[in-house]
């Protein structure tokens, strides 16, 4: 498997990381030394090994369904550029 | 060859917890913008979800109603996509071990057979907030407070061959899931949302390329919005064209679906396991207690109703049809002994009344206890069935108990066979030519006799007993 430039545009784009022109080809040759080794893990032979989806070896502990938090907005939003209303004001989205 | 339709659909339903399903917020509709948006659910650097446990017991609730599996070991991913509403920039769902899977749900078809529906998965994921995009000088108002509100998608096979099997799927889905009490199924409220993926193809081919429905909110849109969408792809091949798989926004303004992102820019959301949680694990006591919650389900409801009480199917079709009837019907007729006259007039006289003023069984004025005291008025000659009606319109407007509107109204029905007798002789006498040609075999007339009666009486004669008199006095 490799990433070509290409790929690397687009998962930047994905992730919304800017990435220098320049840099595109320097991006590419080292995500595919990180995929190399990746490809070298998937020669171990798994079989058997339940996949690992948290590296802590433990269960989820739960919470009560009991509402804890109050209304903190005005503290919130001391630090949000833009508030009117109550809402966060952001560029517009949509047309 | 003619086109078949291919239906999947996937409902997202917002599950009844008190609060969020990764922070103690409350999750209460109608408050104000970003009063109930915790640290967590603004995605603030350094918070932690930690997971809410009825959100996973009403999951778990919900499949053992589907006769799915439920995962001993549930895992949270993160899918990964950039929206104002979407504070973290990734909103946390499930993916490869989802709480339900492999279930099914029975529906009844028009020709009134049953067919079997898939439900592939069921998982818990959060809500996003909600964007307002008018009148903020060319910006956009972002409110939290639906930011992490529990979700359950529930997503089907393709199963569906037309719109109306999968309207009957949803009806069916709200139903239970409102019988289940996991949700309030409210859909203005946006409680139960569904996107439908659709597809055609010729019969015996291989599934079409689909395109995906979103902003369905009624069953009425629904229903429209997928034969739109059926016919425009239709349009699209015969006339040499593809269908691309895209996501469309249906605009029931204008009953049309327009594109809202191709496949060129489709959602790639690379999900990865959540680091954030730890796998959930599901026991089987967890699962023991989540059968002892589980209601009675509106099919065995059903049943017993045809069993236990006599009720006919179609009867039990609308006290079954959601679980505030059904315990509403049940209460009238445990009062009451008598099933078919509660059944009645829960399904007619209330359910009419209900109609009128535009509000549901849980909101009605008359309770379950009052209107078995009122039946019982009918059952023991009190007062007739049409006095009933004046009666339960005055509960409603709560001037009084039933026995004070009784007497009130002055609606008690005269059960003395004297006076009935008396006033019975007067009307044959008074129309001779009637009772002549009822006695030559119109027996139609006998409705004739009856009005005369119930009017000269005012309503108030038990019309049982001047039907027992007039056939006596007519016949012997």
């Amino acid at each position: 498997m490799s990433i070509s430039v290409d790929e690397v545009k687009k998962v930047a784009g994905l992730a919304r990381l800017g990435i220098p022109e320049e840099r595109l080809d320097e991006y590419s040759t080292k995500l595919n030394s990180i995929l190399g080794m990746m490809e070298q893990l998937s020669a171990i032979d798994t079989k058997g090994v339940e996949p690992l989806s948290n590296p802590l070896d433990s269960v989820q502990r739960l919470r009560e369904d009991v509402v804890t938090e109050t209304n903190q907005r005005d503290k919130y939003q001391t630090i949000a550029p833009e508030v009117e209303e109550g809402l966060y004001l952001v560029p517009k989205v949509i047309e | 060859m003619e086109w078949e339709t291919v239906i999947g659909l996937e409902v997202h339903t917002q599950l009844s917890t008190h609060s969020k399903i990764f922070s103690g917020s409350s999750t209460n509709f109608g408050a104000e913008p970003n009063t109930q948006a915790s640290l967590v659910d603004l995605g603030m650097p350094g918070s932690l979800p930690v997971l809410n446990k009825r959100a996973v017991e009403l999951a778990i609730r919900f499949g053992l109603a589907i006769n799915a599996k439920i995962a001993p070991k549930s895992v949270f991913a993160r899918k990964n996509y950039f929206y104002p509403d979407l504070p973290k920039g990734y909103q946390i769902s499930q993916l490869d071990l989802p709480v339900v899977a492999q279930g099914h749900l029975d529906i009844e078809l028009d020709n009134s057979e049953t067919k079997r529906i898939g439900i592939t998965r069921a998982h818990l994921e959060e809500d996003a907030g909600k964007s307002l995009h008018e009148d903020f000088h060319g910006q956009s108002g972002i409110d939290l407070n639906r930011a992490g509100t529990p979700l359950l998608e529930i997503v089907s096979e393709p199963d569906m061959r037309s719109a109306k099997e999968a309207v009957a799927y949803l009806k069916k889905l709200h139903t239970l899931v409102r019988y289940l009490g996991i949700s309030d199924g409210n859909m203005q409220e946006g409680s139960f949302r569904c996107d439908a993926n659709v597809s055609v193809r010729k019969k015996g081919e291989p599934f079409g390329t689909r395109a995906e429905i979103k902003n369905l909110n009624s069953f009425r849109f629904i229903e429209k919005a997928i034969n739109h969408e059926v016919e425009r792809q239709i349009t699209l091949i015969e006339s040499g064209k593809k269908v691309v798989q895209e996501t469309r926004l249906y605009d029931p303004d204008k009953d049309e679906t327009r594109s809202m992102r191709g496949k060129e820019d489709a959602n790639d959301y690379r999900y990865f396991p959540d680091p954030d949680l730890l796998p959930v694990d599901i026991t089987s006591a967890d699962i023991e207690r989540a059968l002892a919650e589980l209601p009675e389900l509106p099919e065995a409801k059903k049943q017993r109703f045809i069993r236990e009480l006599g009720l006919s199917a179609n009867d039990v079709e609308s006290l079954t049809a959601s679980r505030e009837v059904a315990d509403y019907f049940e209460a009238v007729q445990q009062q009451l002994g008598d099933a078919k006259l509660a059944a009645n007039w829960v399904t007619g006289g209330l359910s009419a009344l209900l109609n009128r003023q535009g509000v549901e069984i849980a909101q009605s004025k008359v309770a379950a206890n009052t209107l078995g005291e009122l039946l019982k008025r009918i059952k023991d000659g009190t007062i007739s069935a049409s006095a009933a009606k004046d009666v339960l319109d005055a509960l409603w407007n709560e001037e009084g108990s039933v026995d004070q509107i009784i007497e009130q109204k002055g609606l008690k029905q005269v059960n003395d066979t004297g006076a009935i007798e008396a006033m019975i002789d007067q009307i044959l006498e008074a129309n001779p030519s009637q009772v002549a040609e009822f006695r030559a075999g119109k027996d139609k007339l006998m409705a004739f006799f009856v009005g005369q009666a119930m009017r000269a009486s005012k309503g108030k004669f038990n019309p049982a007993t001047v039907n027992e008199i007039l056939k006596q006095k007519l016949e012997g």
